[in-house]
């Protein structure tokens, strides 16, 4: 339909669009000058302190941790709640599904403030356990999500074989059930903890008394004015990020990206 | 396990009532009472204010201009990607992913930078002799920034269906003497419905409840529902109108999901249970 030079040259330009600001980010952090308007020269100084930089040391030890944190407690609730919500039938099992569909459909700003209604109406004081309920409320749905189509997928005789040769409910889950729905469990986790790490509008609502993540950071460093320090914490995030998916298979991470879906903002 | 004595599932049914649809419950009926703890609907009169009203007819508008745009631009792109070989698509496809775990605010303020006064668009056209533009902190730019975070969204779906398209339908066609153009436009078309369902829900469900795109690219005074959801709750403390604003909001999204969700692809609904 259209000659083979129009589809690359669009390409092209469809690429260019989609990296720009990144390769703007790394150029612009090897800038000497605080203006990213003009280049004044190479320099390494933006890293150096970036690194004396407590503010955001300390808000990216807070991202890690909450990640970890929240995304091991999600893979355990959602594994345990997919286990059980598969042997339920009828109007209960499709009531928990859509309960849990909700955070997933609703808009991050709405499961953002109803939690924050929830934890000003329980009188909780905002901070790092706040933070971390709010990452597990959005990430077990995820992970839930991923383990129940594994489970469907298993067939019944294999339990049912299992114990037939004796093995007990816990060691048929372990020998039998949980290898064949790692993949799922794996799968959940990966998401849980990458919409932690990425999460803002939920994080900015839910916390407080000094805890911050780096997309808080960013966005309150982004309105008070443009710091190049920004620039060399996004280029050793990127550089970071393509390592780890160069190494991870390519393929999955498709899948997977679908399912984060909506949550990017 | 038996049928019988599964028990999994009732932390999740404590935990998803305590912190599901109880929070959800308490935006009601914040939204339903006022600073004196009188049950009222003044809240929701409110909105229909004209200056709220504005509110949301310019999310409303700006949403839809950037799905429109994020379809126009992504559907050709989808198209092209899905045509090629196996092994390039799939690397190309990494590439078009990778932006997108790049932290999310980070992506946003880069465009700040780049299309600021003082920005690297401008200096450019400064010095090939065209007069600088001033983009930043309008309409245009948060339109942009939409387009530029939620392309990926609309790409994916598309391409994910036009690549199950079984190319002997496509075959068969050709043989009965349709040329490139009825092809497309009465068999891939049709076909690949499901995936620009999705993509627009992807697309405009962000786009229309975003309040950092605004914020960041549309400046201080720029205000999308999110921004006024955002203002109430840290800003002006009126929590009992900005639930009315959240209530509304998650209404129109879920209204609209379940429109658009007849039209999408049956397979991807695995783990089932959507609210209809």
């Amino acid at each position: 339909m259209v000659g083979k030079w129009t589809k690359r040259i669009y390409l092209t330009i469809a690429y260019i669009f989609l990296y720009a600001p990144i390769i703007f980010l790394i150029v612009f952090s090897f800038n000497s000058g605080r203006n990213s308007s003009s280049w004044d020269g190479f320099s390494l100084k933006w890293y150096s302190s970036l690194f004396d930089n407590q503010r955001i040391l300390k808000a990216l030890y807070y991202t890690v941790i909450v990640a970890v944190i929240s995304s091991v407690i999600s893979t355990v609730l959602g594994t345990l709640s997919a286990l059980g919500i598969d042997k339920m039938s009828g109007w209960r099992k499709k009531a928990i599904l859509n309960i849990n569909y909700l955070p997933v459909l609703n808009p991050d700003i709405v499961t953002a403030i109803s939690l924050m209604n929830l934890f000003v109406f329980f009188r909780l004081t905002f901070g790092f356990k706040t933070l971390i309920i709010a990452h597990v409320v959005f990430s077990t749905p995820y992970v839930i999500v991923s383990v129940l189509p594994k489970l469907r997928q298993m067939p019944d005789d294999l339990v049912k074989a299992a114990q037939d040769l004796g093995a007990t409910p816990f060691y048929t889950f372990r020998k039998v059930i949980l290898p064949q729905i790692m993949p799922g469990i794996f799968a959940g986790f990966l998401i849980s903890f990458t919409m932690s790490i990425d999460d803002f509008v939920i994080s900015f609502f839910n916390t407080g008394s000094g805890v911050t993540n780096l997309s808080i950071e960013i966005y309150s460093m982004a309105r008070r004015g443009v710091s190049p320090e920004i620039n060399a914490l996004s280029t050793l995030m990127f550089i970071s990020i393509f390592i780890l998916l160069f190494l991870a298979n390519g393929r999955d991470l498709i899948k997977i990206d679908r399912k984060r879906g909506k949550i990017n903002d | 396990m038996k049928k019988k004595n599964s028990i999994a599932h009732y932390p999740y049914i404590v935990w998803s009532i305590i912190f599901i649809v109880v929070p959800l419950f308490l935006v009601l009926y914040f939204s339903l009472t006022n600073s004196d703890g009188v049950l009222t609907l003044e809240n929701y009169q409110k909105l229909f204010k004209p200056n709220y009203m504005n509110v949301f007819l310019n999310s409303m508008k700006l949403a839809a201009i950037s799905t429109i745009l994020c379809l126009i631009l992504g559907y050709p792109l989808a198209y092209v990607l899905s045509k090629m070989d196996t092994k390039v698509r799939n690397f190309l496809m990494l590439l078009l992913i990778i932006p997108m775990w790049m932290n999310f605010l980070l992506r946003t303020y880069a465009w700040m930078s780049i299309i600021g006064r003082n920005g690297i668009v401008n200096t450019i056209l400064k010095a090939i002799g065209i007069p600088a533009m001033n983009i930043l902190y309008t309409d245009t730019a948060v339109i942009l920034g939409m387009v530029y975070n939620f392309l990926p969204f609309m790409i994916i779906p598309i391409y994910t269906v036009l690549i199950k398209i079984d190319t002997n339908v496509i075959k068969a066609a050709a043989d009965l003497g349709a040329n490139k153009f009825i092809i497309f436009k009465r068999i891939i078309f049709p076909l690949s419905i499901p995936g620009v369902m999705s993509g627009i829900t992807m697309v405009f469900m962000p786009a229309v409840s975003t309040f950092v795109i605004s914020k960041l690219l549309g400046g201080g005074q720029f205000m999308l529902i999110g921004n006024l959801i955002e203002l109430q709750f840290t800003t002006v403390g009126d929590w009992y109108f900005g639930s009315a604003i959240s209530i509304l909001m998650m209404i129109i999204i879920l209204v609209s999901m379940a429109v658009l969700s007849r039209y999408e692809d049956k397979d991807e609904k695995e783990g089932g249970g959507f609210l209809w």
